[in-house]
C-alpha cells in the first residue's frame, strides 16, 4: 500500500470516501490510492478480444467517411482525436449539416464505462458502434447498403477476414470491429498520475490544493470518483433553458428527468464545451455553475448544493482538473482501400 | 469452475433462502445495504436474492452519497426516492414472481428478486 508524503490528514480522511466507490473490497486505509491508479488493461469482451487486426479494421472503420449515407461524415468527424476524441463543437453536426440536441462525447477511456451514450441507452460498445451510423441526423447510413459497400472493396474483404476469420462482413463484424478500436482508446499518463505514484513535484502546489477541494468542499468526488473520475451514473445538475429528457427517455424514474451520464474528467482540458448540451466554455463557467449549486432546481440532483468556494479555491480546482491531462498520444491514420 | 465472486453470490443466495426458508410461516424482514455502489446481504454482495410472498426488504444507504433505488418490474414497480447515507426504506413483496430492483442513479446496481 502507498502512502503520499504530501496529502494532508484531512484530504487522506476524504479520500478514503473517494476510493469507496469503486474498491471491491469493503475495508480500505485511509491511504489507500489504488482506485484512482489507471488500470493496466482494458476490459474486453470474452466474444471480442482485441487483436491487431480486429483494432486496425476498425480504426479503418472509424475514420472512413463511406460510412455515412453522404458519404462524408466517418466517426472521426465528430470523435476527432485532435480535439479530445471530440469535435470543439457546443452540440454535434450531423447528416445534412443538422444541428444536433447534444454534444459530442469524448470516446476516451469508453472501455471502462458499462453504459453508453448521454443518456446509457447502450449496453456495450458493440452496441453503441452501429447507433450513430444508422441515426437520420448523424450518419444516414442504411446498414445493408454498407455491408453491400464495403463487401465490393477486397481491402476491406481482407481485413474483416484477417480480423474475424469466417464472419464476413455484417453488421455484427462491423461493430466488433469499431468496438475494439474504440476501447483501445485510453487515457495515457498524466501529472496527476504520477504525483499519485509519489513523484512529490509531478502537479504544482495549486493543483494539488485543488485535489483537495475535489475531495472535500467541491463535492467533486461525490460522482466523479475512481480513477476514470466517473461514477458511471446519472445526475441532473440544473442546466438553464433545458427540456432534454435525458435519461428518463430509457428508464421512466422521477429522478432521472433531466439527467445525463457522468463524464470522464481524464483529458477535460481538451474536450471543450463542457456539459450535454455545450453550455459552458470554459472549465472556469463549469466550477462557477456547481458552485451556484445549478441553477434550475426542479428536480436536481440531490447531490448538488451550493459550495461557497473561494476564488482561490475555483482557481485551484481548475488547476487540478487539468492535471488530469494525458501525455499526448499520436494516432496514426489508417490508408482506406479505394478497390 | 465459479469465480471465486460468483461462489459468494451463490453463498449469499444460499444463506438467504435456508434463512427465509426457516421461517417461511411469518414474513420476514431482511436488510439489503447498499454499499461500494453494490447491493450487499449478510457483508457479501447479491445480483439474486429469493424471498417469500409477504416479505419486506429494506434497503440501507451505506454510501457516503445518494442512492434511488427503484423497479419499473410488472409484478412490482416502485419508486423509492434518492435517500442519502444511513437512511433506509422499505418495500414488501406480495406476489410471485420476479422482480429487477435497480439504482436510478448507479445502473450498476441491479439486483434480481424472485418471490415464492
Amino acid at each position: 500500500m502507498k502512502t503520499h508524503p504530501t496529502l494532508t490528514r484531512t484530504a487522506r480522511k476524504v479520500l478514503f470516501i473517494a476510493c469507496l466507490g469503486a474498491a471491491a473490497s469493503s475495508v480500505q486505509a485511509a491511504e489507500d490510492y489504488s482506485s484512482f491508479l489507471r488500470p493496466a488493461e482494458i476490459p474486453q469482451p470474452d466474444n471480442n478480444r482485441i487483436t491487431t487486426a480486429r483494432t486496425e479494421l476498425g480504426k479503418m472503420l472509424f475514420f472512413d467517411p463511406r460510412l455515412s449515407g453522404s458519404n462524408w461524415i466517418s466517426c472521426g468527424t465528430c470523435h476527432n482525436p485532435t480535439l479530445g476524441w471530440s469535435d470543439g463543437l457546443p452540440t454535434a453536426i450531423g447528416h445534412g449539416m443538422g444541428v444536433l440536441g447534444r454534444a459530442t462525447p469524448t470516446i476516451l477511456n469508453t472501455a471502462y464505462q458499462p453504459l453508453q451514450f448521454w443518456d446509457g441507452r447502450a449496453r456495450s460498445l458493440e452496441k453503441q458502434a452501429v447507433g450513430p451510423i444508422q441515426a437520420a441526423g448523424e450518419m444516414n447510413q442504411n446498414m445493408d447498403e454498407l455491408v453491400k459497400e464495403l463487401s465490393a472493396l477486397k481491402g476491406y474483404r481482407d481485413a474483416f477476414e484477417d480480423a474475424y476469420p469466417g464472419e464476413g462482413i455484417t453488421e455484427k463484424t462491423i461493430a466488433k470491429a469499431l468496438a475494439t478500436y474504440e476501447r483501445t482508446i485510453v487515457s495515457t499518463e498524466s501529472p496527476f498520475d504520477r504525483w499519485v505514484k509519489g513523484e512529490t513535484h509531478a502537479m504544482s502546489k495549486q493543483a494539488q490544493q485543488g485535489f483537495e477541494v475535489f475531495l472535500g468542499k467541491g463535492r467533486c468526488v461525490l460522482c466523479h470518483g475512481g480513477f476514470n473520475f466517473t461514477d458511471n451514473g446519472f445526475h441532473n445538475l440544473g442546466l438553464k433553458n433545458d427540456d432534454d429528457p435525458g435519461r428518463y427517455g430509457i428508464r421512466k424514474v422521477k429522478i432521472l428527468k433531466g439527467a445525463f451520464k457522468t463524464p470522464t474528467l481524464r483529458d477535460v482540458e481538451l474536450t471543450a464545451p463542457y456539459m450535454h448540451n455545450g453550455a459552458y466554455k470554459t472549465l472556469e463557467e463549469v466550477v462557477d455553475h456547481y458552485n451556484r449549486g445549478g441553477d434550475t432546481k426542479d428536480n436536481l440532483d440531490p447531490n448538488m448544493q451550493p459550495l461557497h468556494l473561494s476564488a482561490s479555491e475555483k482557481a485551484s480546482l481548475v488547476a487540478f482538473m487539468k492535471a488530469l491531462t494525458g501525455e499526448p498520444a499520436p494516432v496514426t491514420l489508417p490508408r482506406l482501400p479505394i478497390e | 469452475m465459479l469465480k471465486s465472486s460468483q461462489q459468494k453470490l451463490l453463498h449469499a443466495a444460499v444463506i438467504t433462502t435456508a434463512l427465509l426458508t426457516a421461517s417461511a410461516v411469518q414474513a420476514a424482514e431482511l436488510v439489503v445495504d447498499q454499499h461500494n455502489k453494490t447491493f450487499v446481504v449478510e457483508g457479501n454482495k447479491v445480483e439474486a436474492i429469493t424471498i417469500h410472498v409477504g416479505d419486506t426488504l429494506r434497503f440501507r444507504n451505506d454510501d457516503p452519497f445518494f442512492h434511488n433505488i427503484f423497479s419499473l418490474s410488472d409484478l412490482k414497480t416502485f419508486d423509492l426516492g434518492s435517500f442519502p447515507k444511513g437512511q433506509s426504506k422499505t418495500v414488501t413483496f406480495d406476489k410471485a414472481g420476479m422482480v429487477e430492483v435497480e439504482c436510478a442513479i448507479h445502473p450498476e446496481m441491479y439486483m434480481e428478486v424472485t418471490v415464492k
